[in-house]
């Protein structure tokens, strides 16, 4: 066992972690022995990891390693054939309210019948409850989250007639005006242009800094992985998790990767 | 004209049908635009034909027709679900099998006991909307105003639903709830209109205005609004076109239906193939000429 890792696929996070730079918090989102089957195929198998409030996390590793589905599982969204996640000592499924969560883009039918309000308000659904209309404190939070994501323009816009970096920012303001705790975005950053990529990173930041627990899947090593504190790096199981400079050794990434790396110099 | 119009309403059997036309093309264009959006059309296709059987043993027990095509429409999309969820069979795949085995039972039964009774099976499979009774216009009412009730009150979850799955369960919604809900209603949809398109021809009700609607406005709400006043239209018309040239009721009102189909889409403001072609506009006969031509090239 690496002395980086603070916690990998064969040991339970026992000891306290030695995590330079965090002067914040104790982990509140502990994953515990996770594993995942489709059909015959082991997605992913035992994975302990815990994300840290006030942190920006990002799961990364090599296509198909299992980072949507490790999102997906910890949030119940495929079923998990051992382990589980807990938040502040409490399964997490069973505080969903507290999340938001972005599935990927690709995920969603874009020509749904819709405007962009449509989609943000979606994000109040669960908080005004059964039967309810939505609120005015509701119509305000879908106002500020449009605004802060630059799209006040756009809320009458069809959503169909939305490019993709445009579709994620309102994908962002519908997590924004959700109030969550815990923000988990799959693959914010697939396809977008740099506009939008240094909005959602100027976000999850605030986010982390109020004291947000966010998580990120992030498919590339390029330079924006430098924007996250820590890292989950995956390929089926646990690489390594913890800081982004501890994570992003060449011997993690030759494990992560095999021989496929295509190896970036972390300039932080 | 209008009196044309007019005159035959005076009789009792064309005022039970207009009501149930308008009722249909209510119910039909709301619950259909949410099996649109979810492209699943092909399950309105399988709860409609699998209602026969249920149909067809009601009429035999002597209970009521319309709980016993509403039973057989949940089973049969319960049938569908398990083969799907059991086995590698695929949701299309399964759909097939189940609703022409449930067809076949139908009509199987319903040839046996059309030789004793007068009960014509052409009545469940195209429609006869001249021929509902007093007691088939209540049904209908009762049932559109259940299905509107839940639409209503069940809007915004429905949608959040349909628009993004993963999402509303991520969010704590109870999708799988949900889910069932939306096959209550269609199946429901679909018993309310039995009387007035038949079996086979229900899901034009339930897909064609609604997609209609979907050429012209970019809501879901607006969708359904929208696609309720074409659905009533051209219930209303193939009412007419059936009383005047005694045509079957629902192949008159799904021709109707998809005129105005056809003309929305190729007249649509913002997405018609001709009043919007992809490249830059032209008059409208190099347009026709130009889709021509792309449909023999590819």
């Amino acid at each position: 066992m690496k002395t980086f890792t603070f916690c990998t696929a064969d040991s339970t996070p026992r000891q306290p972690h030695q995590v330079p730079n965090d002067t914040t918090s104790m982990a509140t989102l502990r994953v515990q022995h996770l594993s995942v089957k489709y059909r015959l195929v082991e997605a992913l198998r035992n994975i302990n990891c815990e994300l840290k409030p006030g942190r920006l996390t990002g799961i990364i590793g090599p296509n198909g390693a299992g980072k949507s589905t490790l999102m997906k599982a910890m949030l119940g969204l495929v079923t998990t054939t051992t382990g589980q996640t807990l938040y502040q000592g409490k399964p997490l499924i069973e505080q969903l309210a507290k999340v938001a969560y972005v599935p990927q883009r690709s995920q969603i039918d874009w020509t749904y019948p819709a405007i962009v309000w449509d989609v943000v308000m979606m994000g109040r659904v669960r908080k005004t409850g059964w039967f309810h209309r939505f609120s005015t404190v509701s119509r305000h939070l879908a106002t500020e989250a449009l605004e802060r994501v630059g799209m006040s323009d756009f809320r009458h816009r069809p959503i169909g007639q939305l490019s993709g970096g445009q579709q994620q920012r309102v994908f962002l303001a519908k997590a924004l005006a959700e109030e969550a705790e815990i923000f988990f975005f799959d693959e914010p950053l697939a396809g977008i242009d740099k506009k939008t990529e240094a909005v959602i990173f100027e976000i999850l930041h605030e986010l982390a800094e109020a004291g947000k627990t966010v998580l990120v899947v992030h498919h590339d090593l390029g330079a924006a992985i430098a924007n996250f504190d820590d890292l989950i790096l995956l390929n089926r199981e646990l690489i390594a998790s913890g800081s982004r400079q501890q994570v992003l050794s060449a011997e993690n990434l030759q494990r992560a990767y095999g021989g496929q790396v295509v190896f970036f110099s972390e300039a932080a | 004209m209008l009196e044309t119009l007019i005159e035959p309403l005076q009789s009792g059997f064309m005022q039970r049908a207009i009501i149930t036309a308008v009722l249909v093309g209510i119910v039909c264009a709301s619950v259909g635009s949410y099996l649109m959006v979810q492209r699943l059309a092909l399950l309105g296709d399988a709860i409609s034909h699998s209602v026969l059987p249920g149909l067809a043993i009601a009429f035999i027990i002597g209970a009521d027709i319309f709980i016993g095509a509403f039973i057989a429409g949940i089973v049969s999309t319960l049938v569908i679900t398990w083969i799907r969820t059991r086995s590698q069979i695929k949701e299309d795949a399964a759909m097939g099998i189940v609703f022409s085995a449930f067809f076949a039972l139908g009509i199987t039964l319903i040839t046996i006991v059309q030789k004793d009774n007068k009960i014509d099976l052409n009545h469940f499979l195209f429609g006869n909307i001249l021929s509902v009774t007093q007691e088939d216009v209540i049904n209908t009412a009762i049932i559109t105003a259940i299905v509107l009730t839940i639409v209503l009150l069940l809007y915004k979850e429905l949608m959040f639903y349909t628009f993004d799955p993963l999402g509303a369960k991520a969010a704590g919604l109870p999708t799988n709830l949900l889910d069932f809900g939306l096959m209550i209603l269609i199946a429901l949809t679909i018993v309310a209109s039995l009387q007035a398109v038949g079996v086979i021809l229900v899901l034009a009700m339930l897909i064609t205005p609604g997609a209609t609607a979907y050429l012209l406005v970019t809501r879901l709400h607006q969708m359904m609004i929208l696609g309720s006043a074409i659905g009533v239209v051209a219930s209303i018309s193939g009412m007419y076109l059936s009383y005047f040239f005694n045509l079957p009721s629902g192949p008159a009102i799904v021709l109707v239906a998809f005129g105005m189909f056809m003309l929305a889409f190729l007249f649509s403001p913002t997405q018609g193939v001709l009043t919007h072609p992809g490249s830059k506009s032209r008059s409208s006969q190099s347009g026709i000429w130009r889709e021509l031509k792309g449909l023999l090239r590819s």
